[in-house]
């Protein structure tokens, strides 16, 4: 069989070939929901709220309306602690446009205590401070919050979980 | 009523490649035309297209299976596309197996195509759409990320060296010297993956396979066309199962150390194909070999688990010590991969498919199994880790 193609480097691509460009400008604003406008409403005050359903009686976070394994209507916001467990983590030296760090940020995910069943969490950052020799699967941390007049009800109002002290 | 029986009978595959001077149209025609010509029948013949394509994103054109009606052979005919992220090139033949062995339609011609190479100035910027665009976007992720971590949950949970991970991109892209198709092969060391730049540790540059432009077809008939055109057994392989398992988007919030999905969707295809038993060692003797998804290094350890193939956290040891080598026990990716072949991502999905109609037809040239293969297994697997779409395909003259 035949495999076919004309492959193209990128200097053919960026100047030797005819190519057309394009620059969309778009924007997008999205309602937070029920369930994350209360999660991000939270966060502007300090807390962080889970959501119970009363069928399975699973705590989980984020919180949402609904159960997605029951179905039932999740009534229940719970308040949780803001304090978790560090459920994997990476060292991340390559930027959101691919562009390169000197110094890894720390995004891990984190089950947040009082979740129940299966812990639950949500992606965020640890304290890039924290000697990396330190960093662990299930080490305990603790939620870095910005000034209350700072916060704006974003997850970003938290800015980066620390290690808590043993 | 019975499903109808339903055979692989050509495909057609193009180069991969970083950047294709071809439209996706082209690219999508080139793959269509080698599988019409192969299989030996014009578009006339064609009944239904089916396209599988990712995200319109990465060509900034829109609905791009309307754009690639034309080019997959699909103009004024029931042409659809089934898109479920990076599941999607094994799940689209399996749309062709539902239309023909519905009684729906005889001849079906499915299209798997990706263009990666159009959005600038990298396909990261589509790709970081993915995250939840409330509470993860606003901290600034990259797709990376998200492997690093749910590679270090399995690596952490069962206590694996990257050694033993790093030894499927040596095989893989080892493998992809033998592949027409192939835009990275290349032999290395473990030293050479395990020393490569890290992008986010654990993952280092060698462990991730190249975005890519490429396109993959299948012609697809039922068992009374294929007798109708006297197509010879020799040149068929029957679709024996298809599953396929769509978890929550809350990545957060499941067990990133084990890909249930993937489980659950292999079990379907196991029990449809009639093999009730599931044990790693009896699938292993049943399969002659598989095609899991390997877009990392990790995942094709992580699949292999998912289908059962080994017992959860064994699969590293195995791929280190040469088990899963093309000449080994069981042979994982005889093609070469996406690590190897490279990854147009609907497209790449599409050539494990193909692989494994080229390994049971015996038409597989230098990457032929140095044995006889009577069954084979295709997986894929996608969107935030949630996807797990399998097919199983036996020799044209298997019981």
């Amino acid at each position: 069989m035949k495999v076919r193609g004309t492959k193209l480097s990128h200097d053919e691509f960026m100047n030797k070939v005819i190519s057309v460009d394009h620059h969309p400008e778009i924007e997008y604003a999205w309602a937070t929901g029920i369930a994350i406008s209360k999660f991000l409403e939270g966060l502007k005050q300090g807390k962080i709220y889970g959501a119970k359903c009363n069928d399975c009686n699973r705590v989980v976070c984020p919180p949402r309306i609904f159960c997605e394994e029951c179905f039932s209507p999740m009534v229940e916001y719970v308040e949780l602690p803001d304090t978790g467990v560090v459920n994997t983590f990476s060292l991340a030296y390559i930027r959101t446009d691919a562009s390169r760090r000197e110094k890894p940020e720390i995004p891990a995910v984190i089950d947040i205590d009082g979740t129940t069943l299966t812990p639950s969490g949500f992606l965020h950052l640890l304290d890039e401070n924290i000697s990396h020799d330190e960093i662990k699967v299930g080490m305990k941390v603790k939620a870095v919050w910005k000034p209350e007049n700072e916060r704006t009800g974003s997850i970003t109002d938290i800015m980066y979980f620390t290690k808590m002290e043993e | 009523m019975k499903n109808r029986k339903v055979g692989i009978v050509s495909v057609g595959l193009t180069k991969f490649m970083r950047r294709a001077k071809e439209t996706p149209k082209e690219l999508a025609y080139y793959a269509a035309k080698t599988a019409l010509d192969e299989a030996g029948i014009t578009r006339r013949d064609v009944d239904a297209a089916i396209i599988g394509s990712a995200p319109d994103a990465f060509d900034g054109v829109h609905q791009k299976h309307e754009y690639l009606t034309d080019g997959a052979g699909g103009v004024n005919l029931p042409t659809m596309r089934g898109y479920v992220g990076g599941g999607t090139g094994v799940f689209s033949p399996i749309q062709g197996w539902y239309s023909i062995a519905s009684g729906m339609h005889d001849v079906v011609l499915v299209t798997t195509e990706e263009k990666m190479s159009s959005v600038l100035p990298s396909a990261q910027a589509a790709f970081n759409t993915i995250f939840d665009n409330m509470i993860e976007r606003p901290l600034g992720p990259n797709l990376v990320w998200i492997f690093a971590l749910e590679m270090r949950r399995y690596m952490e949970t069962y206590g694996i060296p990257k050694e033993h991970i790093a030894a499927v991109s040596v095989k893989n892209k080892g493998n992809a010297l033998d592949h027409p198709s192939a835009m990275l092969g290349q032999k290395l060391t473990i030293e050479d993956v395990l020393n490569s730049e890290v992008l986010a540790e654990p993952v280092h540059l060698l462990d991730i396979s190249p975005v890519a432009d490429g396109a993959v077809s299948f012609v697809m008939m039922s068992e009374e066309k294929i007798k109708e055109f006297g197509i010879s057994l020799d040149d068929v392989a029957w679709v024996e199962g298809v599953g396929w398992n769509v978890d929550t988007t809350m990545w957060t919030n499941r067990d990133l150390s084990y890909p249930k999905y993937v489980e659950k969707a292999a079990k379907q295809a196991y029990t449809m194909a009639g093999q009730k038993d599931h044990s790693p060692e009896t699938l292993r003797k049943w399969l002659s070999f598989a095609e899991p998804y390997d877009p990392f290094n990790y995942k094709e350890l992580h699949h292999l688990e998912g289908l059962q193939l080994f017992e959860k956290g064994k699969a590293p040891l195995a791929a280190y010590e040469g088990v899963t080598a093309r000449d080994g026990d069981f042979p994982v990716t005889p093609s070469g991969g996406l690590l190897g072949v490279g990854n147009p991502i609907a497209a790449a999905a599409g050539m494990k498919v193909a692989e494994v109609y080229l390994q049971l037809t015996g038409k597989a040239e230098k990457r032929q199994i140095p044995k006889d293969v009577t069954r084979g297994l295709a997986q894929a697997w996608g969107d935030l880790m949630q996807v797990g779409t399998v097919i199983i395909l036996k020799g044209g003259r298997v019981e």
